[in-house]
């Protein structure tokens, strides 16, 4: 079995890091599809097979997103970083820095994730 | 500073780490209706109510030939579950302690998560809030005594939801003593009814405090929404020369949108 997306060896790995692992790898995979599919789409002549292409781009974007929010629900350090930088208007290195000063000085700036909170979001499908 | 004010508490970062690991640890096994409905969130402490997407007639019209409509919303609830440490025990924390002393913290996250649970599963009537198993428009189906039973019971309200065009896979909470009857009833050949009562479900079993007997429900996602507004956090109320009074609070709403994707099972008493 391929062990390469892990760093130490997987037995002395408990499962939720082992599953942690694969979420890694799998975004890494989403972001690499993406990137081939945006090189092949611009020199692609047909346009039906850039249509095909991009929708599996399409699809791509969505598996990004699933495994980035599934990254981002177990890691509240991540989150809290994350909800500071994505989706925020204006520059994004500016946004990036304030995001680390906020988050050092105790993110007090932030209501939807404010220091204190346990991140513990959804717990959909889990039995204990 | 948020509104938690943490900054004012006699805390320090590593008593804060030890703080909140306990909590989740706690909260993570009791928290059981987040493992069946729909998590929507967390929007932040200032989000005050979901909408409803439905209008009601405000009884006045301010103007003859306009007509009064006001939009529904439903509010969301605040509860609160206090608890107190020994300052004794966060500075051991801050010496190296592992092992400080936080039964006051686990008794008020169990409170929290029960009072989450009771809220999505059995309604919170006066805060607006409909229960599924109030919500559910099927028969209950009654468990009885002899858990060798169960699987007939919990076949029985998946056909009822197969039969409604409610699909699955489904989830099964059950309340800590039926749940502790599963897990220690084997069938005949020895095979463990927990197994067979997730090959039935082809979902999880979730140990669900607050549950009165058992609740089936769809798990195929749209049917029962939980809007969090800030998610369970650990905040500070005060402290003296002995104790320091913290506490976990949440702000959240539920509803139900598919009454017909669940089925309750009451125990037999």
């Amino acid at each position: 079995m391929p062990t390469e997306q892990y760093h130490e060896p997987p037995g002395e790995l408990p499962n939720d890091v082992r599953t942690y692992a694969r979420l890694c790898t799998s975004l890494i995979e989403e972001a690499e599809a993406i990137n081939w599919y945006a090189q092949r789409l611009a020199v692609e002549h047909d346009d039906d097979a850039a249509a095909i292409m991009r929708d599996a781009q399409d699809e791509e974007f969505k598996h990004f997103s699933m495994d980035l929010e599934y990254l981002l629900r177990r890691t509240p350090i991540w989150r809290e970083v994350a909800q500071r930088v994505l989706f925020q208007p204006g520059d994004i290195v500016e946004n990036g820095d304030a995001a680390e000063a906020a988050f050092e000085a105790g993110g007090d700036e932030d209501e939807a994730a404010p220091a204190g909170s346990l991140g513990i979001g959804s717990l959909k499908g889990r039995e204990r | 500073m948020n509104h938690l004010l943490r900054d004012l508490a006699p805390v320090t970062d590593a008593g804060w780490d030890q703080l909140e690991d306990e909590a989740r640890r706690q909260l993570g096994s009791a928290l059981a209706a987040r493992k069946l409905v729909d998590f929507s969130g967390p929007h932040g402490w200032e989000h005050s109510a979901t909408g409803l997407g439905r209008v009601e007639t405000v009884p006045k019209a301010l103007v003859e030939g306009v007509t009064p409509l006001r939009r529904s919303v439903l509010p969301l609830v605040e509860p609160r579950a206090d608890f107190t440490v020994a300052r004794a025990e966060l500075e051991a924390i801050g010496r190296g302690a592992e092992d400080a002393d936080f039964d006051s913290l686990d008794e008020a996250a169990r409170r929290i998560a029960l009072a989450e649970n009771v809220a999505v599963f059995q309604g919170w009537e006066e805060a607006g809030i409909t229960g599924i198993v109030a919500a559910s428009p099927h028969d209950a189906i009654t468990l009885s005594d002899d858990l060798t039973a169960c699987p007939r019971h919990i076949a029985a309200a998946v056909e009822v939801l197969l039969a409604h065009g409610i699909s699955g896979p489904y989830g099964l909470a059950l309340g800590p003593a039926i749940y502790k009857g599963v897990i220690e009833t084997t069938e005949h050949g020895g095979y463990p009814l927990f197994d067979h009562l997730r090959k039935i479900l082809d979902g999880p079993l979730v140990w669900a405090p607050g549950v009165d007997g058992a609740v089936v429900i769809s798990l195929r996602g749209g049917d029962f929404l939980f809007e969090c507004g800030q998610d369970i956090a650990i905040g500070y109320d005060s402290h003296d020369a002995e104790v320091a009074r913290l506490y976990l609070v949440e702000s959240f709403s539920f509803r139900v949108a598919t009454p017909e994707a669940a089925v309750a099972l009451p125990a037999s008493h």
